[in-house]
């Protein structure tokens, strides 16, 4: 068994959720040999090695490849990549984490080399089972791969934590001979620019606590309440279908089976009834807080501390009580 | 230029799915089918394209049994000018689904084909990808905007990832993958629904299009995901901020 890990560098650091799947890549068989892809170029990329180099103690090559190709990481070139370094190196698996990066890369890279991915995985059992969930974690579909190599994953990385004791040797670093490289369908798309969202609040994919408003809100202007008691957690936030179907706050906020699926420590939901694919976007999160006026709503079924209450007089007080965030 | 659109025929949103008591899947005899939310937007936007004069006609793909010609009538309600049906009793994989597709851009010639970044049963967010790949063709997934140039022949995809938005250009034919913000789906208007019962839905078989169902995966089992233990009913805010801080100890 060996395991190519396509990694993402971030101005000269491997991002935490590649070093997730260098983790997950143990579980496939624990004398398994892993390299790590990285793609960029000049000296962000250079750092980058050398930090993929040390990152993990499981890592037993780094393979680099430098070119203005790989400027941005682009699916049609980074696809390529893929293609040629696994006719090089023949490895048995192919893991990457289930972001933006993995999800719009893996799957390409899997056509080229016609094989099925599997995205998403959650548990790895041995080198060809894995679980993964479906309807938005409703359900866990437990599935074995039967195909030829490479296996190609992607990963959950919130199911792969790193361990805390990574202290590693120097992995070789080696660069890829990119002289046969493809340079078909490369060029039709072009990055152009990339604008980060307000930086003032955490991403509601990643942050540790989320704080979530229903219709019950009742108007857009209420909704502020939610969005100054986040501030005062550090918290990202989130709505129902109902309350951006009702116009409080725009789409992007999100969250359920349409939505967002989120995972954070903390979920506190205000005047949210429950729907079922309002559940299935943050059934994952760990302490779950319900506020509704209304005793028999759903969602007080999966809240770990309930409150029954009127919002409008619980958000305020919660929001004077609540300590500062550290 | 033509647009083609891939519509998938999943259990509807709203309903609480039940897993089979014998483990083998997800219930969906009896219930309640729609088209997935991600493809209705997907079509939406090939609709918005073609009224604002810059595509002459949408085309609508659904695979599988014969009742997706049901969702296949849903998108031509909605404004598709025709649909294409690839008839199969055998489950398809994405893999599958994206060679299907292949041989029919090949058939139809489309200048951009539009799928929803993932379907809501089998979450796997694959085919727009794989498509892309099999064809050569660029591709902007979870876009929550495009903008087509028919001059230069390009799209210009806003993308949603990790933390923000990245902008791409694509040179077409494109394969773009929607996400939730692009737009609102439309609703069929009564005359449009009668009017879509006489639109021409075309049947092929995977045969047809020299393609072999297969697939690389097997499913061992699909189970309920572990059920969270009861809560508390706190009386008070004081009570909840308490448990937070000491119990809990997330704040």
């Amino acid at each position: 068994i060996s395991t190519l890990i396509l990694a993402e560098h971030d101005g000269g650091t491997i991002k935490s959720q590649s070093i997730s799947a260098v983790e997950a890549a143990k579980y496939l068989d624990d004398q398994t040999s892993i390299s790590l892809l990285l793609a960029g170029s000049g000296p962000p990329l250079q750092q980058a090695a050398a930090h993929a180099a040390s990152c993990h103690p499981s890592i037993s090559q780094v393979l680099v490849a430098d070119s203005d190709k790989f400027t941005y990481p682009l699916a049609e070139p980074w696809a390529k990549l893929v293609q040629l370094v696994q006719q090089k190196g023949q490895y048995s698996h192919i893991i990457t984490a289930s972001n933006s990066f993995g999800k719009n890369l893996l799957p390409r890279a899997a056509a080229l080399l016609d094989v099925s991915p599997i995205t998403d995985v959650i548990n790895i059992s041995g080198s060809s089972q894995f679980v993964r969930p479906i309807y938005a974690g409703n359900a866990l579909c437990t599935v074995r791969y039967i195909g030829s190599n490479p296996c190609m994953l992607s990963v959950r990385s919130t199911s792969f934590p790193v361990s805390a004791d990574s202290k590693s040797n120097e992995a070789p670093i080696s660069q890829v001979d990119l002289s046969t490289f493809d340079e078909d369908s490369v060029g039709k798309s072009r990055y152009v620019s990339h604008t980060a969202q307000d930086t003032e609040r955490p991403d509601l994919g990643n942050a540790r606590v989320v704080v979530t408003g229903g219709r019950a809100l009742k108007s857009a202007e209420n909704f502020k309440m939610i969005e100054k008691l986040a501030e005062k957690l550090g918290a990202a936030v989130g709505a129902t279908r109902a309350a951006v179907d009702a116009g409080f706050v725009s789409n992007d906020l999100q969250v359920g089976q349409t939505g967002k699926i989120v995972a954070p420590e903390l979920y506190m939901a205000f005047g949210v009834s429950g729907a079922i694919q309002h559940l299935a976007g943050m059934r994952d999160s760990k302490v779950i807080v319900a506020v509704n006026k209304d005793s028999d709503a759903p969602i007080f079924q999966v809240a770990d501390y309930g409150l029954v209450g009127d919002l409008f007089e619980v958000i305020p007080e919660l929001s004077e009580k609540l300590p500062e965030k550290k | 230029m033509k647009i083609m659109v891939a519509i998938k025929r999943v259990v509807d949103y709203a309903v609480k799915i039940r897993v089979k008591t014998d483990k083998s899947g997800v219930e969906t005899q009896n219930v309640k089918m729609s088209m997935n939310p991600f493809c209705e937007i997907a079509l939406e936007e090939a609709l918005r394209i073609k009224q604002s004069g810059l595509a002459s006609e949408v085309v609508a793909v659904s695979m599988g049994s014969t009742q997706c010609v049901d969702t296949l009538r849903t998108g031509l309600a909605m404004g598709a000018d025709r649909g294409i049906h690839v008839e199969s009793t055998a489950a398809l994989y994405p893999l599958t689904v994206a060679k299907l597709l292949k041989a029919l851009v090949e058939v139809e010639k489309p200048g951009l084909l539009i799928l929803g970044k993932q379907a809501i049963d089998d979450d796997c967010n694959q085919t727009g990808q794989m498509v892309a790949g099999l064809l050569g063709w660029p591709q902007g997934t979870f876009a929550s905007k495009v903008l087509l140039d028919k001059e230069k022949q390009v799209a210009t995809v806003d993308r949603e990832v990790d933390g923000g938005l990245e902008t791409l250009c694509l040179n077409l034919p494109a394969v773009i993958t929607t996400d939730l913000r692009l737009n609102q789906p439309r609703y069929a208007t009564l005359p449009n629904i009668m009017k879509a019962k006489s639109k021409v839905v075309k049947k092929y078989t995977p045969q047809d299009l020299n393609v072999e169902v297969k697939s690389d995966l097997e499913v061992v089992e699909v189970t309920e995901p572990p059920k969270r233990k009861a809560g508390v009913v706190v009386s008070s805010v004081d009570e909840l901020i308490d448990k937070l801080q000491n119990e809990a100890r997330v704040i």
